[in-house]
C-alpha cells in the first residue's frame, strides 16, 4: 500500500508537473496535424490514409515520449530533485515504473488524435482495434523506455534532445514507416530488424488493413523482450551512473 | 564465578576508572563488553545485563555505527577506512574542510553513493547492503535544496510524504504542522522557486521531517545563507536535538559545530583525524598557549610568506593564518612574544593588537588537523 501510494503520486506530479502543461498538450495535438499535412503536400491532392495511418501513429507516440521522458528526468538529475526520489525508500524499479508510466501515458494520449481525426475524417478502416490498442501500447512503452535509456546516458538536458533526435530520426528511415524495409538497400535492411519501432510499426499495419510482413507473435514477442531489456538495462545504468 | 570472568571483570574494571565521565563510563563498559571482550556464558551475564540496563536508562544506544568505511573513485580515495558511531539523541557533527570528504560519507550512509569497503550498521543491523530498509526512518537535508522548484511550499511537503507511503490526511496535517513550525505557512502556496534561499533551506528540512525520521543528515545546513536564516535554522537544529532526533552534521563553520554539537569528528583527506566530545577537544588543546596577532588587511599570499618565514624562524610555534588580518600563534610552551612581533613588524605588517587567547574547537581543529580556517570558509563560499 505504501509503495502504491508513492507510485500512484510520482505519477500525479509529473502528469501534473511535465506532461499536462499547455505547451506540451499542444504539441500532442499539433504534431499530428502537422504530419498529415506533409503527407497531403508530398503526395499533391491527395493521399491514400492506409498508407500513412500507422506512420503518423507511430511518429507521435515516438516523437512524444522519448523527448518527454529524457528531458525530464535529466531536468531533475541537474536539479538534484531525482536525488529525492532516490532517497525514498523505494525499489528503484518501482520508481523508474513510476517515471515512464506518466510518459507512457502521454504517448498514448499522443497517439488518440492522429487516430480519431483518420478513423472520424478519413474514414480509415481499423480491422482490429485490440490490436491497434496493444500496437500503440507497446509502440509508446518501447519509446518512453527509449527516452529513459537517452536520459541515464545524459548529463544536461541539450544532450538529452541531441542524444533522442541521434536514434529517432533515423528510425523513421529505417522501421518502414515511410519508405517499405524491402525497399531499402539490402545492407540497409539488418539495422531495420535491430530497430524496435520496425515490430511496432508492423503491429500498427496488422492492426488497420492486415498488411504487416513479420507474423504478429514474432512482432509482439520481439517488443516484450526490447521492453524487458531496455528496463533492466537501464536500471542497472541508474545504479552504476547514479549511485556511484 | 570462574577465574577467568574475574580476570575479564577487572580489565574491565580497570578501563571503566579510567574513563573521564559517567556517561563515557557506561558507554565504553557497554562497547567493551559487547564488542571487545569473548563472549563469557553464565555468572557475568548478569553483569552485562546490568550494563545494557544501565545504558537504556541513560538512553545510549549506537543509532549508527562506521565500521572501516572506504570509499574510492577509481584511484582516488575520498574516504579512507573511517570508523565512529553516533548514538541515539546525539548531535554528531563531522568537521572539515571543502574536500575532506564530509558529503561522500553522508552520501554513503544515506545510499546515494556505493561503499567501496566497509560496514554500516543502523539500531545495529549491518545494513551495509540493505540501505534502502534504513531509509525509511532516515531524513536527509542535502547541501542544496532539492524540491521541485514548480510545486508550492506545502505541494513539495505533500509529496515528500507520499514517497513514505503517509496517507492523504497525515501527509496534509503533517505538512501543515510543519509550515507553521518553520514560519512558512504565509508562503505556503508559493511556488518552490519563489523561495528565498533561507526559505528553500528551511522547507527542504521540513520535507526531511514529514515522516518523523530517527536520525536526521544535514549537509552544510546553513551554507550560503543570510545569517539570520542562519540563525533561525541552528535554532530548529537544537529543538530537534533537544526533543530526540539523532541528528548526523556536516559543517565546515567550526563555532557551529561548537555550538551544536554533542561530539566532533574532525575529517580531512578521506580519514579522521580525531573524535570527541567538544570539551574534550577543546580541553586537549588547554595545554598549549595561543597568541593571536591582529594586523591591518594584507594579501593572503604576503601572510602566507610570513608563516613560512615565521615558522623557520621560531621552532617551538606553529603559525596559522586565521583571516586576511589575524595569524594564530600556537605553542606548547610559553610563548616569548616579543621577538614574534618584531618579527612581524620588520615584514611590514601594522600590528594592531597581540594577545592571548583561551582555546576553542577551532584552535583543536587547527592543532589536529592543521588546515587553515580562513581558507576552508572561502573554499566553501567559492563553491
Amino acid at each position: 500500500m505504501k509503495s502504491f501510494i508513492a507510485f500512484w503520486n510520482i505519477l500525479i506530479k509529473d502528469m501534473k508537473n511535465y506532461y499536462l502543461k499547455p505547451p506540451n498538450i499542444s504539441w500532442g495535438i499539433i504534431f499530428p496535424f502537422a504530419w498529415m499535412l506533409m503527407m497531403f503536400i508530398k503526395a499533391g491532392k491527395t493521399f491514400d490514409i492506409i498508407d500513412v495511418f500507422a506512420g503518423i501513429v507511430a511518429m507521435c507516440i515516438l516523437f512524444g515520449t522519448t523527448s518527454m521522458l529524457s528531458v525530464t528526468i535529466t531536468f531533475e538529475r541537474k536539479s538534484r530533485s531525482f536525488e529525492r526520489l532516490l532517497l525514498a525508500p523505494l525499489k528503484i524499479e518501482l520508481l523508474v515504473i513510476a517515471k515512464i508510466s506518466g510518459a507512457m501515458l502521454f504517448g498514448i494520449f499522443n497517439s488518440i488524435i492522429p487516430i480519431l481525426i483518420s478513423v472520424l475524417y478519413f474514414k480509415a478502416p481499423v480491422s482490429s482495434w485490440l490490436f491497434l490498442t496493444t500496437g500503440v501500447i507497446l509502440l509508446s512503452a518501447i519509446s518512453t523506455l527509449l527516452g529513459l535509456f537517452i536520459s541515464v546516458t545524459a548529463k544536461e538536458v541539450f544532450e538529452a534532445q541531441t542524444y533522442s533526435n541521434f536514434f529517432r530520426f533515423p528510425m523513421i528511415f529505417l522501421c518502414g514507416l515511410f519508405v517499405p524495409i524491402k525497399a531499402l538497400p539490402s545492407f540497409i535492411q539488418p539495422l531495420s530488424y535491430i530497430l524496435p519501432v520496425t515490430y511496432g510499426v508492423d503491429v500498427l499495419r496488422y492492426s488497420i488493413n492486415g498488411s504487416n510482413h513479420l507474423p504478429l507473435f514474432l512482432d509482439i514477442t520481439i517488443l516484450v523482450t526490447f521492453c524487458i531489456f531496455l528496463f533492466y538495462f537501464s536500471i542497472f545504468n541508474i545504479k552504476r551512473r547514479w549511485i556511484p | 564465578m570462574g577465574p577467568g570472568i574475574i580476570k575479564n571483570e577487572n580489565a574491565g574494571m580497570k578501563m571503566f576508572k579510567d574513563m573521564k565521565t559517567v556517561e563515557e563510563r557506561i558507554l565504553n563498559s557497554f562497547y567493551h563488553f559487547r564488542w571487545k571482550l569473548p563472549i563469557i556464558q553464565s555468572d557475568n551475564v548478569v553483569m552485562e545485563d546490568e550494563v545494557e540496563k544501565e545504558c537504556q536508562i541513560k538512553k545510549v544506544e549506537k543509532i549508527i555505527e562506521v565500521v572501516n568505511l572506504t570509499k574510492k573513485f577509481g584511484e582516488f580515495t575520498a574516504v579512507n577506512n573511517i570508523s565512529f558511531y553516533v548514538n541515539r539523541g546525539e548531535l554528531f557533527g563531522l568537521l572539515g574542510p571543502n574536500g575532506a570528504g564530509k558529503t561522500t560519507t553522508i552520501n554513503m550512509l544515506v545510499g546515494l553513493a556505493k561503499i567501496t569497503d566497509g560496514k554500516i550498521f543502523y539500531k545495529g543491523e549491518d545494513l551495509t547492503q540493505n540501505i534502502k530498509k534504513a531509509q525509511k526512518f532516515i531524513g536527509v537535508v542535502p547541501d542544496e535544496s532539492n524540491l521541485y522548484e514548480e510545486m508550492t511550499g506545502y505541494e513539495n511537503l505533500c509529496f515528500c510524504g507520499s514517497l513514505y507511503g503517509l496517507s492523504k490526511k497525515v501527509r496534509k496535517s503533517k505538512s501543515i504542522e510543519l509550515l507553521e513550525l518553520f514560519g512558512l505557512s504565509d508562503v505556503a502556496n508559493k511556488k518552490f522557486k519563489e523561495y528565498s534561499k533561507g526559505m528553500k533551506r528551511k522547507l527542504t528540512i521540513a520535507a526531511a521531517l514529514i515522516h518523523e525520521p530517527e536520525i536526521l543528515f544535514m549537509d552544510e545546513p546553513t551554507t550560503g545563507i543570510d545569517v539570520a536564516s542562519a540563525r533561525q535554522i541552528r535554532n530548529l537544529i537544537k529543538d530537534l536535538h533537544r526533543k530526540g532526533t539523532t541528528i548526523f552534521l556536516t559543517t565546515h563553520y567550526i563555532e557551529e559545530a561548537e555550538r551544536l554539537c554533542d561530539r566532533v569528528a574532525f575529517i580531512n583527506k578521506g580519514e579522521i583525524i580525531k573524535i570527541d566530545t567538544v570539551p574534550n577537544l577543546i580541553e586537549q588543546t588547554r595545554e598549549s598557549y595561543i597568541v593571536e596577532i591582529s594586523f591591518e588587511e594584507s594579501p593572503i599570499e604576503k601572510i602566507r610568506q610570513l608563516l613560512d618565514k615565521l615558522n623557520q624562524q621560531f621552532n617551538d610555534i606553529k603559525c596559522f593564518i586565521k583571516n586576511q588580518t589575524t595569524i594564530k600563534v600556537i605553542s606548547n610552551n610559553k610563548i616569548n612574544i616579543s621577538p614574534v612581533i618584531n618579527f612581524v613588524s620588520k615584514e611590514g605588517f601594522f600590528i594592531i593588537e597581540a594577545k592571548l587567547i583561551k582555546p576553542t574547537l577551532e584552535d583543536a581543529f587547527v592543532k589536529f588537523t592543521g588546515v587553515e580556517i580562513d581558507m576552508m570558509k572561502k573554499e566553501k563560499e567559492k563553491k
